[in-house]
C-alpha cells in the first residue's frame, strides 16, 4: 500500500500569553495587540486561565514565600507551551531571570522553573529575535520616542528590537529624547512607598519627553507608562502615551493611557 | 557620626526642597556620567579586564585568612607594624595610642572613608589631637562641620558659591577684593592654607585601596597629590584599611587599577598612584620613621560566607550612585551614615543593622544601572532584595506594607478568587472615571495621586474579555 503524502501547512509556535496584572486590569488592549502581532507573525496564541500577576510585588518586597506561590501556579500553568510571551520587560524579566532563584534548594522545582524560563520572552524581542520579524504593517502617522523600561534593557537586552519595528511602521517618525535608558522613577511598590523621590525621577523624565518634541511618547511597560502618562497629564502635556504593542499592531483607535486632553 | 538613616524619608523630603542642593546635584548627572562612558568606550577589554577584576577579589576573598597573614608578615618584614583592629573603637584607640606616642599635636589626613566609618575625627578632637583633611573636598566639609556625601567627591553637594563663601568666613586674612570665582583660585586658596600643616603634623593618616599581600605594600590613589606629602612628610605613617582591601600581588592590584578610575572619574588612572612599603630605608631621600597599619574588621568577616559576600569586592569608585536616579534626586546625606547611593544601600545594613539602614535598600527602583556600571559586576540590586527579605522575615517593615501585601498575595495565589475580584473592581473604577480616562484623587492611591494622575481601567478585565475566546484555556 502505498502512502499518499501531502503537504501539510507547517504549524507555528504554540504561544501561551502572559498578559500581566497591569494590562489585564487596566488595559487589556495591550492584549489584544500583542495577540493580533503574534497571530499576524504565524503563531497560535492561548491565554491559560490560572494567571494573575508574576508575584514582583512579593518578590521586591522580601516576600519569597508569596512570591514562590505565585510562580508555581504560573509555571504549571504555562508549562505545556513552545513560548510564553509577555508584553513587559519587567514581569517578563521575573519569569525569565528569577523564577529558577525562588526554587533554590528543591531540585524538582528548580528543574521545572529552569525549563519554564528558557520559554519566556518579552513580546517585541519575541517577535523579532525568535519570530524573525523585521517589519510590521502598522500605518500610523505620528512622531513618538520610546522610553527604555528599565528591566527589559538591562536583564532582557531590549532596545533595537522595538526600534527596528517601530521604524518599519508607515508614517511613524522615531524622535530619541535625552536619556531614554534612564528609570523613570516608577519602581513597582517604590512609587508609592518613597512617592516624593519617585515623583522627583518622573518630572526629569516628562522634561525629556516634553523636550523631544514627539506627539507621543512609548515604552514596553505598563507601569512605567502609568507612571509617565499620570505625570504628563498632571503637568497638563498634551502628550499621548501608549504602550509599544498598541502602536506595532496599528489598534490606535483606543484613547491614550490616562485619557485624551 | 550620628545615624539618621531611619529618617531617610524626612531626609529626601529636606534634600528635594534644597534648592541649592539641587543645583550642584547636577554635576553628578552630567559629568561622571559622560566621562566615564568616554573612558569605557575607548577600553575594547574593560569588560573583560571587569571580569578578571571580579575573579581576583573573589579569589582573595575566599582565602582572606590566609592573604592577611601574608601581608602582616611582609609588613613587618620591611619594618612596619600591624594592628588588629575588630571594632570601630578598637580602630580609634589603636590610633590615638599611635598619635599619642608620637607626642601628636596635629596629625594630616589623605581621604579615606574608612576613617569616617570609624569617626576618627571627632574622637581625635576629644582627646585633644587636631586632624586636618589635605583633599580639598575633605577640606571644604571639615570647615563646615559636615561630613561627605559621596565616597569619591566629598563636597560634590556644595555650589561653588558656597565653598567661596566658607572660604571667606573662615580665611579671614582674605581681602575683600580677591578672586574666587573660579574652582583653581579655590583650589590655590586651599592648598595655601594646607601646606604649613603638612610641616606642623606629626602623623600622617591615609587609608588604602589595595594592600598587596605579596609585598606588603598599601596603595593610594589620589589626583591632588594631598596623599603622598600625607605620608611622606610627617615622621610617623598610619594606614587606616578595612581588611577586604586585600589583594594578592601587584599585578593584581595593577588589573584593578585599570577599572577604577576608569569607573570613578572617567580617568585613565588618577593622576597619582602612591605605593608605600614600610618606613624610611637607610639611603632613602625621605619617607616617614614609622609605618603603622591599622587593619579593621569592623563587621567584613561577618559577611563572609553570606549573599552579602560579594559586596566587599566594592573598590569605592561611587560609579553606582553616579549613576543612580535615587541619589541623583536626594544626595548622598539623605542615606543618613558614611556610604551613600547603591553601595550604601547594601553595606549599611551590613555594618549598623537593617533595624537602622532599612529604608537604604528599599529606596531603590531596581534599575538595574548601578549593576551594570559597577567594574566590581556586584549584584547590588539582589543584594538589596536579600535586605528585604531580611526585614521581611523578621516582620521589620511598616504594618500597613506587610498586611496590605498579604491580603494582595491572598488573592493573586488563588486565580480564580482573583479574577472574580478584579471583574468587579475593574469595570467599576472604569466607569467612575470614564469622563477623563484618569483619577486626580481616589481612596487608597494617595501615595500615587499626590504627584500624578491614575489612569483609569478601559473596562472589563483582559480575561473576562478573552473568557468565551476560543484563545482562553
Amino acid at each position: 500500500m502505498t502512502q499518499l503524502e501531502l503537504p501539510l501547512p507547517e504549524p507555528g509556535p504554540r504561544v501561551g500569553l502572559f498578559v500581566t496584572c497591569l494590562v489585564d486590569l487596566f488595559r487589556p488592549s495591550v492584549g489584544f495587540a500583542a495577540i493580533r502581532l503574534m497571530e499576524d507573525a504565524g503563531c497560535t496564541v492561548e491565554v491559560p486561565r490560572a494567571q494573575t500577576c508574576c508575584g514582583q510585588p512579593a518578590y521586591n518586597s522580601g516576600d519569597r514565600a508569596d512570591a514562590r506561590a505565585i510562580a508555581e501556579n504560573t509555571i504549571r500553568a504555562f508549562e505545556g507551551f513552545d513560548y510564553v510571551v509577555v508584553p513587559s520587560g519587567s514581569c517578563a524579566g521575573m519569569l525569565r531571570k528569577h523564577y529558577p532563584a525562588l526554587f533554590a534548594g528543591d531540585a524538582e522545582w528548580q528543574g521545572r522553573a529552569a525549563a519554564f524560563s528558557a520559554k519566556v520572552f518579552e513580546l517585541v524581542s519575541f517577535l523579532v529575535d525568535v519570530l524573525a520579524v523585521e517589519s510590521v504593517a502598522a500605518s500610523v502617522g505620528e512622531a513618538v520616542t520610546y522610553h527604555d523600561s528599565c528591566s527589559g534593557l538591562r536583564e532582557l537586552g531590549i532596545s533595537r528590537q522595538p526600534r527596528a519595528l517601530l521604524r518599519s511602521v508607515e508614517g511613524l517618525e522615531l524622535i530619541e529624547m535625552q536619556d531614554a535608558d534612564v528609570c523613570c522613577g516608577f519602581g513597582g511598590t517604590f512609587c508609592v512607598k518613597y512617592p516624593d523621590i519617585s515623583n522627583a525621577i518622573v518630572a526629569r523624565k516628562t522634561d525629556s519627553i516634553r523636550a523631544s518634541g514627539a506627539r507621543t511618547l512609548l515604552a514596553g511597560d505598563l507601569g512605567c507608562l502609568m507612571n509617565m502618562a499620570g505625570k504628563l497629564k498632571r503637568e497638563g502635556s498634551s502628550v499621548e502615551v501608549r504602550h509599544v504593542a498598541e502602536v506595532l499592531a496599528g489598534m490606535v483607535d483606543t484613547p491614550p493611557i490616562g485619557g485624551r486632553g | 557620626m550620628q545615624i539618621t538613616s531611619p529618617a531617610f524619608k524626612r531626609n529626601a523630603h529636606a534634600a528635594l526642597g534644597d534648592a541649592e542642593l539641587q543645583k550642584a546635584l547636577g554635576n553628578v548627572r552630567s559629568g561622571f556620567i559622560d566621562k566615564r562612558l568616554k573612558a569605557v568606550e575607548a577600553l575594547p577589554e574593560f569588560d573583560r579586564l571587569r571580569d578578571s577584576a571580579r575573579a581576583i577579589k573573589n579569589h582573595a576573598l575566599d582565602n582572606l585568612d590566609l592573604y592577611l597573614e601574608a601581608y602582616e608578615e611582609k609588613v613587618r618584614d620591611a619594618g612596619g607594624h600591624v594592628h588588629w583592629a575588630e571594632t570601630a573603637a578598637d580602630a580609634r584607640r589603636i590610633v590615638l595610642d599611635i598619635c599619642r606616642a608620637a607626642g601628636a599635636k596635629t596629625v594630616t589626613k589623605g581621604k579615606s572613608m574608612i576613617t569616617e566609618e570609624i569617626a576618627l575625627n571627632g574622637f581625635l578632637e576629644e582627646n585633644g589631637i587636631r586632624p586636618v583633611e589635605t583633599d580639598l573636598g575633605e577640606y571644604i566639609i571639615q570647615l563646615r562641620g559636615e561630613h561627605p556625601s559621596h565616597i569619591i567627591a566629598p563636597a560634590v553637594h556644595l555650589t561653588k558659591d558656597q565653598v567661596e563663601a566658607d572660604f571667606r568666613r573662615v580665611h579671614g586674612h582674605l581681602p575683600a577684593d580677591r578672586d574666587l570665582s573660579e574652582h583653581e583660585a579655590l583650589l590655590y586658596e586651599a592648598r595655601r592654607v594646607l601646606r604649613p600643616a603638612y610641616f606642623d603634623a606629626d602623623v600622617g593618616i591615609t587609608g588604602a585601596n589595595f594592600l598587596v599581600a605579596e609585598t606588603g605594600t598599601s596603595i593610594i590613589v589620589t589626583n591632588e597629590g594631598n596623599g603622598d606629602l600625607t605620608q611622606i612628610l610627617p615622621k610617623v605613617h598610619v594606614v587606616v584599611a578595612s581588611i577586604e582591601k586585600i589583594v594578592p600581588t601587584l599585578e593584581d592590584a595593577a588589573q584593578i587599577l585599570r577599572v577604577l578610575a576608569r569607573s570613578a572619574t572617567g580617568q585613565e588612572m588618577s593622576v597619582y598612584t602612591t605605593l608605600s612599603t614600610g618606613p624610611r630605608r637607610p639611603g632613602d631621600p625621605d619617607g616617614p620613621e614609622q609605618y603603622h597599619v591599622v587593619l579593621i574588621d569592623n563587621g567584613r568577616s561577618a559577611m563572609l560566607g553570606t549573599e552579602f559576600q560579594d559586596m566587599l569586592r566594592c573598590i569605592r569608585c561611587g560609579a553606582c550612585m553616579n549613576h543612580c536616579p535615587v541619589y541623583h534626586a536626594v544626595g548622598g546625606h539623605a542615606y543618613g551614615w558614611v556610604y551613600p547611593g547603591p553601595m550604601g544601600a547594601v553595606l549599611t545594613p551590613s555594618l549598623i543593622g537593617v533595624d537602622k539602614g532599612g529604608h537604604l535598600p528599599n529606596a531603590s527602583t531596581f534599575c538595574g544601572r548601578c549593576e551594570s556600571v559597577c567594574p566590581m559586576k556586584i549584584p547590588l540590586p539582589k543584594m538589596m532584595r536579600h535586605w528585604r527579605e531580611r526585614e521581611f522575615e523578621r516582620g521589620l517593615n511598616p504594618a500597613v506594607q506587610r498586611s496590605g501585601l498579604k491580603l494582595w498575595a491572598f488573592f493573586a495565589r488563588r486565580p480564580r478568587l482573583y479574577g472574580a475580584v478584579t471583574g468587579l473592581v475593574a469595570p467599576l473604577l472604569s466607569a467612575f472615571g470614564r469622563r477623563k480616562g484618569r483619577f486626580t484623587k481616589l481612596p487608597l492611591a494617595g501615595g500615587w495621586t499626590e504627584f500624578r494622575d491614575l489612569p483609569a481601567p478601559q473596562g472589563r478585565t483582559f480575561m473576562q474579555q478573552v473568557a468565551r475566546d476560543r484563545r482562553a484555556r
